[in-house]
């Protein structure tokens, strides 16, 4: 194995986790109001900032959606930002949301993924953010804490690529992750900043007929974010989604960059397979559900049943190309959505994989079980019962139910 | 869309701004317009530093101030802060 940097051991729960990589990735700028589950990111950054251990300007906002307002100006002016929220917070983003991805704003921001009100409920599930899933936002979904804190510091890297500058946001489960303590390995301050380095800004040419940094600047006055209606509002979204897919590459460049300085990497950064590799059975999931289910695939290739697990890293954008060639050769898929879609065909990351799983010869069965909302607890055991389902679907040939609300009280 | 449109490949990123919005006539649908009454103005600028559009420039070569009613939107402002109230909105087809 190739000899990697020098590490340190810590105990920490995934909003600690995200809180400690920003601490280390010299941000400019942090501007966010606290609501549960990420919480302890806001408290744990100010201790940080009142301690004086790091030199950002903290911006403690009177809402959401003047935290997402201050992020951008803030980015606006070359700084390096961040901010955090979940459930009802990330709703009341969304407007600025959209504001921040069409500016080409590279904000990082980590998402403790909540379920959304009515009825309130302040557990986990991926609702939040699978709603803001068309915000023009990069969507990486974590598995542990140690993704967690990784996930962060590659996010710089990715956003401020001049190529792709785009926000990004790291979702953690609402406290399956961001509660629980966990064995964190953390870099040295040093090596984040040279991994990351400043912030580099992308070059447009401005009404004068300069090539300036996009950035505000007195010296170089441009006028950002203003209208383009009929004649080239389209232009500037055909950028973006272009941006978007550059980025499929940046994120697998980055994956493997911080694989060879700090010894992780997941999957290709893009997707994460366990045991997929000949398996004629395989579930899709997203996030921490990953942990669970590689126990019960474990069991399952005990008793000789080929399971095995491809876990959704990059969710924006969606690695359609690698869907395909790691889920071709499968015979049955079961596809799990921590949120639902309310009238739709299934869940967001149903609707995803069995879209891309058409073009695909094979064509194999694509179920889909809604499952955890509102932090309904999934253990092994329940989980097993899937995997069965899925040998009755390559037993029979035959799929009973496409869409299954996986725990629901029938 | 005339051909001289440029493509998405050519234009600046996130919509930064490729002319200036000198030529753009913001002050052509406006409703309402203002008219001054030099008896009264005193010149004292208010109506100057409070036009959000910076549509009321003062010229100090002519010791005067101009109103520029292409981009003047109408809002009235000038017109509800002149303390001497020397200036009057007026519909603009009738003004």
């Amino acid at each position: 194995m190739q000899k990697t940097t020098k590490q340190q051991i810590m105990g920490l729960n995934g909003d600690e986790a995200v809180a400690y990589a920003v601490k280390q990735s010299d941000v400019d700028v942090v501007a966010a109001y606290p609501i549960t589950p990420q919480t302890i990111i806001v408290e744990k950054y100010s201790e940080y900032v009142a301690n004086g251990e790091v030199k950002t300007e903290f911006v403690c906002t009177e809402s959401e959606h003047s935290a997402m307002a201050a992020t951008l100006a803030a980015s606006a002016t070359g700084a390096r930002t961040f901010t955090a929220s979940a459930s009802a917070g990330l709703a009341l983003m969304h407007e600025m949301l959209t504001v921040a991805s069409g500016s080409r704003a590279p904000i990082v921001m980590a998402v403790a993924n909540r379920a959304l009100s009515s009825p309130l409920n302040i557990h986990g599930d991926q609702s939040d953010s699978m709603a803001e899933r068309d915000s023009g936002w990069i969507h990486i979904y974590v598995e542990n804490a140690q993704e967690a804190y990784d996930s962060i510091i590659q996010a710089f890297k990715i956003a401020e690529d001049t190529g792709i500058s785009l926000p990004v946001m790291v979702g953690l489960d609402g406290f399956t992750l961001s509660h629980t303590l966990e064995r964190v390995d953390v870099l040295e301050d040093q090596t984040v900043q040279t991994f990351l380095g400043e912030r580099k800004i992308p070059l447009v040419l401005t009404h004068e007929g300069k090539t300036v940094p996009y950035k505000l600047d007195p010296e170089n006055p441009m006028t950002m974010g203003p209208i383009a209606l009929q004649n080239y509002y389209f232009e500037f979204k055909r950028q973006q989604d272009e941006a978007m897919r550059l980025a499929l590459n940046k994120i697998q460049e980055v994956n493997s960059e911080y694989a060879a300085l700090s010894g992780r990497s997941y999957g290709n950064g893009l997707i994460d397979q366990y045991k997929l590799d000949a398996a004629e059975i395989a579930v899709v999931c997203v996030g921490s559900t990953a942990g669970t289910l590689k126990v019960v695939i474990d069991g399952l290739r005990q008793e000789g049943i080929k399971a095995g697990l491809l876990r959704l890293r990059t969710f924006r954008p969606l690695p359609v190309e690698e869907l395909r060639n790691a889920l071709k050769n499968t015979k049955a898929i079961a596809v799990m959505d921590k949120s639902m879609s309310f009238g739709g065909h299934g869940g967001a990351v149903f609707h995803e994989v069995r879209h891309a799983l058409y073009d695909v010869q094979t064509q194999p069965p694509v179920v889909n079980y809604i499952y955890g909302l509102g932090g309904r607890d999934t253990n092994p055991v329940v989980f097993r019962t899937i995997f069965d389902d899925l040998l009755r679907i390559v037993r029979t040939g035959r799929v009973e139910k496409q869409i299954t609300y996986f725990g629901v009280r029938d | 869309m005339s051909a001289k449109e440029k493509t998405w490949k050519e234009i600046a990123m996130a919509g930064v701004c490729s002319k200036s919005s000198v030529g753009f006539m913001t002050g052509d649908w406006k409703t309402y317009m203002p008219i001054r009454d030099l008896e009264k103005c005193t010149t004292c600028l208010t109506c100057v530093m409070l036009c959000p559009e910076g549509a009321i420039n003062w010229r100090p070569e002519k010791g005067k101030i101009d109103i520029d009613l292409t981009f003047c939107k109408g809002c009235g402002i000038c017109a509800n802060e002149c303390p001497t109230k020397a200036i009057q909105m007026k519909i603009e087809q009738e003004g």
